[in-house]
């Protein structure tokens, strides 16, 4: 058993010297610790309350100043505490709904995979329909029909962005259990569990990662760009800030301020993930080592 | 937005299983065959929006007519009209029947058919997509081209950054930028353009009409085209890469062709078989642009109708444009299934 935490542990090691060559993917990495670190320890050091609409105590719409960094709303509320307690919905959600779109990708990718016949057909048919359809038409309209709500606004996402995942995943799929080992395991009588959990799995799984890093990029922006559509989860959000500075005519009145800080925001978050994701594509997929 | 920027080979327009043994059934096969996909699609379409908007909860009649005050009487009739006092197999057939014939129901909030919404809606669209396709085609082609010919080179360099940025901005948020630069002005810059729609009250009439209209469309089309030109930059770009390591083009170079003879006359056009296709595969990424743009820009397209239902809600006119949009995206989509076949001869012998 040791003797397995010690190869780990070479591997984890060697994982972080090819990771360390890339360096986009150190500035990526560097901007999402800054921003994780600020959600993380937002609640501890702000006052929520300054996010109430009736409790804010500034000017309305003012620019910068010593006592709002970032000016204020509509309402007098600071835009620097709102990018703050914002950043926390807009991570999350980015978070969990790649994470719900990875499960399902992963499992259907797998399973579309490693079973031949009609089931994977139809599973494939199924994926191809997800990929072709407009992912944010539908995840505006199933957002509208199921009712606000950060779970609502994660399932829509989750459940509309799977589909490229699961195409890669199976391709994945069927070059790992083409291989020699996989046949014997199978001759030795082992299951479809065990083969799909013991042998695919793990070798498809630093795809899964590199590839998750993407999907919360794309989430971040697909939450962003629904709260803007109006389906925000009831929450301040980085998008829904910029729905309300676009309600209240600051794109028209030149307060930039409340324009410019949230949209930035989701910017650099962005641009973090894709280079972590592209970083961790050039570690760790053999096909792309000697190109990067 | 959510399609990742990397054009995966499995996601390309020659991959799946079914590919293979259309290839061998011939060019009318292979289009029945992707015909009848793509019939299944819509049909999937059809089912998924009869029962997602089933979901909504609450009673539909009161859900649909929201806002309107309606004594019971009116909501018992209302009721039958709908068919909710039938089965739901029957209301599916029912449901099928009217699509089938161009009836997508009553907006109750425009009192008026949502077909005749959609049609209304459909030119203002087809003008901004149309236009920002036109020139991110171009755009992305010619740049992707010049990128790869001279990859590692400073426009290289410079064209990846760029579609990198791009794909991590949001598309409203340009938007919301551009309006405050150059529509609102900064500053001293007073603004140049206008701020929404597609004509003013007092649009003047005859040729000076189509210039007023063309003022009004610049800033959503350098938008719409921001949002898709750098993928096919990106593509363009990888697809010709892997036309440079090609035997012909190094043939071609040997015979002494001059550089951009080799460019122009051999590696392009096999470069642009699969790009073309991709920017018909990628025609929801547009379709997303555009109710985006439309939004930002109040754009009186199908677009802000969407959004405008999904504000209401305004759900007759949601599950129209809808299966509007998802039907288009799905005939597109199979337009360049078919011409990818017709046009590579390589995918017809294998």
């Amino acid at each position: 058993m040791s003797e397995t935490a010690a190869r780990r542990r070479r591997a984890l090691m060697r994982f972080w010297r090819d990771y360390r060559a890339q360096r986009a993917g150190l500035y990526g990495a560097a901007i999402l610790a800054v921003f994780v670190l600020l959600a993380l320890v937002t609640p501890l050091v702000t006052d929520p309350s300054g996010l109430d609409v009736t409790k804010a105590t500034g000017p309305k719409m003012a620019p910068p100043s010593a006592q709002f960094p970032l000016g204020t709303d509509e309402s007098g509320r600071s835009i620097l505490l709102m990018i703050l307690w914002g950043s926390r919905v807009s991570l999350l959600i980015g978070f969990l709904a790649a994470l719900l779109s990875m499960v399902i990708g992963t499992v259907t990718g797998i399973t579309a995979g490693h079973f031949r016949g009609w089931s994977s057909a139809v599973l494939m048919r199924i994926t191809d329909w997800f990929l072709v359809l407009p992912s944010l038409v539908l995840a505006l309209v199933l957002a509208a029909i199921l009712g606000g709500g950060t779970s609502t606004i994660i399932l829509a996402i989750g459940v509309t962005s799977w589909a490229a995942t699961a195409r890669l995943i199976r391709a994945q799929t069927l070059a790992v259990e083409a291989r020699p080992y996989v046949e014997r395991s199978r001759v030795l009588g082992a299951g479809h569990w065990h083969v799909m959990t013991r042998h695919v799995l793990p070798n498809v799984a630093p795809l899964v990662l590199a590839n998750t890093t993407l999907t919360v990029a794309g989430a971040i922006v697909t939450e962003s760009t629904l709260a803007f559509l109006g389906a925000d989860a009831g929450q301040a959000s980085w998008g829904s800030m910029l729905r309300g500075s676009y309600d209240w005519g600051a794109v028209t009145s030149g307060a930039w301020w409340y324009v410019l800080p949230p949209g930035l925001c989701i910017v650099a978050v962005v641009l973090a993930f894709t280079f972590c994701g592209r970083a961790l594509e050039a570690v760790l997929n053999p096909r792309l080592r000697g190109v990067a | 937005m959510t399609a990742p920027i990397e054009i995966e080979p499995a996601a390309g327009p020659a991959a799946g299983p079914e590919d293979g043994r259309g290839a061998r059934r011939g060019a009318l096969g292979y289009a029945l065959a992707k015909l009848g996909g793509a019939l299944l699609s819509i049909g999937m379409v059809v089912v998924a929006t009869f029962f997602l908007f089933r979901l909504i909860p609450g009673d539909p009649a009161i859900a649909y007519t929201r806002d309107v005050p309606l004594t019971p009487d009116q909501l018992t009739l209302l009721r039958r009209q709908m068919g909710l006092d039938r089965p739901l197999p029957e209301q599916f057939l029912d449901f099928v029947a009217r699509a089938l014939q161009g009836d997508l129901g009553t907006s109750y909030e425009y009192r008026r058919p949502v077909a005749e919404l959609i049609g209304e809606r459909l030119g203002p669209t087809l003008l901004l997509v149309g236009t920002g396709l036109v020139i991110a085609v171009t755009l992305g082609l010619w740049q992707g081209t010049r990128a790869a010919w001279n990859h590692g080179g400073r426009l290289d360099r410079f064209s990846t950054g760029i579609s990198l940025t791009l794909w991590s901005v949001p598309t409203f948020w340009l938007g919301l930028l551009l309006l405050m630069v150059f529509a609102a002005g900064v500053g001293p810059i007073p603004g140049i353009f206008p701020t929404r729609g597609m004509e003013d009250v007092d649009a003047p009439d005859g040729p000076m009409y189509l210039l007023h209209v063309a003022h009004h469309l610049v800033l959503p089309c350098i938008t719409l085209v921001a949002v898709v030109y750098a993928q096919y930059l990106v593509v363009m770009r990888s697809s010709l890469l892997d036309e440079i390591g090609q035997d012909y083009v190094t043939t071609a170079r040997a015979k002494g062709l001059r550089d951009a003879q080799v460019r122009r006359r051999h590696a392009v056009p096999n470069a642009l078989l699969p790009t073309v296709t991709l920017v018909f595969l990628h025609i929801g990424l547009v379709v997303q642009g555009a109710v985006t743009t439309e939004t930002v820009y109040s754009w009186p397209g199908l677009g802000l109708l969407f959004y405008e239902a999904i504000k209401g809600p305004d759900f007759a006119v949601m599950q129209g444009t809808f299966m509007v949009l998802c039907v288009a995206v799905i005939i597109m989509n199979t337009l360049a299934d078919v011409l990818y076949h017709v046009l590579d001869p390589r995918v017809r012998s294998a």
